[in-house]
């Protein structure tokens, strides 16, 4: 009968995107993938007002067409909601991991 | 009189897109095609598309374990990402839900994807239609219980397009391809050159229905549909002679050039797009000779500014691993039109506005380029080279505004500048021009020594080297050893085993060449000055 306490939290960040080419098929799959390894709900929005889109979806993320020197706005809500957003903004600023 | 008289023979003649040779049987893929469904119960539908999408899966997974890193790597992991989606499959199971059959339910779902897509504006993004629509194709065909066709070994596949990941599912040893649509410069011919597949694009695929077999020739363009038996036998010799002399050549790939009298060779390559890089091992070059700027600013909605520069060619840099790289500025106009930038509707575009003509009137688009290069040169050795020069005061200006760029970028270095000679007056007061080294742009220079276009074919016997060309190659590498000022040939005459003597005659010892061609320049160099 113990109350699994969760400690639900949110978090939001923005990042500059200055990949050369934007948000293309490969860095879109490392970010998608890299979300997907959080419980935590996250969305994605090309600014602050909206719209907010699944970060978790390859269909959706890819939709935004982001091109570059975009800034990339991320919120997530959940457990590991701040580990999330530091970790997307992470993968942005190292350039998504390749010298491209 | 055998039976393979019986039909004709055809020659078609197409472009060369990946070089090579290959003969067998013809195979159609997209000639047949599937029966719809009826639709069943929901519940069956929804099992049916759901196990078409994991056998689907499966396939897809398989290939991008198969093909390692880079260009065809990256296509199957968005493609495996996408299937991967509820986004993508929820409005399938959505419309199955309401009665719709899986395979129309699957159908509707992804071609409202491809819609979206082809509406981009951006090319690069109306590109991964094409993605979408290979994943359409593979999962109704998993529903319609196909495997991937079959493709014997030996065929000559011809088909209208191409899916990356059809191609990459194929077994093509001895096999090659012929496309409807494409251009040598396609992703799909990038693939086709690194794997040796030959190629050859622009023939329509409806010509080969009703034939059985062919040769395909990927150094001329030649498709030769129901050969009779001479013209079979002297193919096949053919490919014999290629077989062997492509396995001597390959002996000589991975090692320095060097003439059979023990002289040194500098061979690099020339570049054209970033994708090549996959398939080219930088220690079989000496570098890189030429790269063609134009990529960066082609097929895409306005200029790429001073980061994606910087960014393309510190990566370009890092690949050769401490070996030089010269880079063109960009040449745009002649054949190669950039929108917002080179002029439309000059009578003579070879003669009009272009290469250096254009950056010099557009000094904030070519600004940018300076410093991003400025910049670049301080992760390797960059050497810049600017195309089209005509008088020495072009080069002076130039000079200038890229002392601007090293002082405004504050880069240590200012990188070394060079000029492409390809212009006749240039060419013939090559003692006028401050540069810091030469590098002699022979596909300009011939055709512009014989004021006769490359791109005329009726004029082909002209449009070829020279007594003129020869001289002047003579004397510019002359130039360059009494100067100690570098001379180098970056034009497709490197690249031809058969000139090689020739242009070592002429005293030239650094060549840059297409990648495809590294092996058998090398060979034919090994060669020159053997004693026999």
């Amino acid at each position: 009968m113990s109350a699994e306490i969760v400690t639900s939290e949110r978090a939001a960040g923005s990042v500059l995107l200055d990949h050369a080419v934007g948000l293309h098929a490969r860095p879109s799959v490392k970010l998608t993938q890299l979300a997907k390894t959080f419980q935590a709900r996250i969305e994605l929005a090309l600014s602050e007002a909206g719209p907010w889109i699944d970060a978790k979806s390859i269909v959706k993320v890819m939709a935004t067409k982001a091109p570059k020197d975009t800034i990339l706005h991320f919120r997530a809500e959940g457990v590991d909601a701040s580990l999330a957003v530091a970790a997307l903004i992470g993968l942005v600023k190292r350039d998504f991991e390749d010298g491209r | 009189m055998g039976v393979e008289g019986a039909r004709r023979m055809i020659r078609i003649a197409g472009a060369p897109a990946a070089p090579g040779l290959a003969q067998g049987r013809l195979h159609r893929p997209g000639a047949r095609r599937r029966a719809e469904r009826r639709p069943g119960a929901p519940a069956d539908e929804r099992a049916a598309l759901a196990r078409a999408i994991a056998s689907a899966r499966v396939e897809l997974e398989q290939l991008a374990a198969r093909s390692g890193e880079g260009e065809a790597a990256g296509i199957l992991q968005f493609q495996l990402a996408l299937l991967e989606d509820e986004a993508l499959t929820a409005p399938a199971f959505a419309a199955i839900d309401t009665g719709t059959a899986a395979d129309a339910a699957w159908r509707g779902a992804l071609d409202e994807q491809i819609a979206d897509y082809e509406r981009a504006e951006d090319a690069y993004f109306r590109g991964r239609a094409a993605d979408l629509q290979d994943l359409r194709e593979r999962v109704l065909d998993r529903l319609a219980g196909a495997a991937d066709a079959a493709i014997p070994a030996n065929a000559i596949l011809a088909a209208e397009d191409l899916a990356p990941s059809k191609f990459l599912a194929i077994d093509w040893r001895g096999g090659g391809l012929v496309l409807g649509r494409g251009s040598p410069t396609s992703h799909l011919a990038i693939l086709a050159r690194a794997r040796g597949i030959p190629v050859v694009v622009g023939i329509d695929a409806a010509a080969c229905d009703g034939h059985g077999h062919a040769l395909l020739d990927g150094y001329t363009g030649e498709l030769v549909l129901d050969p009779d038996e001479p013209t079979r036998r002297a193919f096949a010799e053919r490919m014999e002679r290629d077989r062997s002399r492509q396995a001597a050549e390959a002996e000589y790939l991975a090692r320095p050039a060097v003439t059979g009298a023990g002289e040194r060779i500098w061979v690099t390559v020339n570049l054209g797009s970033l994708e090549e890089l996959d398939g080219i091992d930088a220690s079989h070059t000496d570098g890189v000779g030429l790269v063609r700027t134009e990529f960066l600013f082609q097929d895409r909605h306005g200029l790429p500014d001073e980061e994606e520069q910087f960014r393309a060619y510190r990566r370009i840099l890092d690949w050769a691993g401490g070996r030089p790289v010269i880079v063109r500025t960009l040449d745009a106009g002649g054949d190669k039109p950039i929108p917002g930038l080179t002029r439309t509707g000059e009578t003579n575009p070879f003669l009009g506005v272009r290469g250096v003509r254009i950056s010099l009137r557009h000094p904030e688009v070519f600004a940018i380029q300076l410093r991003a290069l400025a910049r670049a040169a301080a992760h390797g050795p960059l050497r810049i080279m600017v195309p089209m020069v005509t008088v020495p005061e072009e080069m002076a200006r130039v000079r200038w505004l890229l002392d601007e760029a090293v002082a405004g970028t504050r880069a240590a270095v200012r990188p070394p500048l060079g000029m492409m000679v390809e212009v006749p007056a240039a060419a013939l007061a090559i003692d006028r021009f401050e540069a810091d080294f030469y590098s002699i742009g022979s596909n300009d220079l011939i055709q512009y020594l014989a004021a006769a276009s490359r791109d005329e074919p009726e004029l082909a016997p002209l449009a070829k080297p020279s007594p003129a060309l020869w001289r002047i190659l003579k004397d510019i590498a002359e130039h360059g050893r009494r100067t100690g000022c570098e001379v180098s040939l970056c034009g497709d005459l490197a690249g031809d085993p058969a000139a090689i003597p020739a242009l070592l005659d002429c005293g030239l010892r650094k060549l840059s060449v297409a990648p495809a061609a590294l092996a058998s320049v090398k060979a034919a160099i090994a060669s020159y000055g053997r004693s026999s």
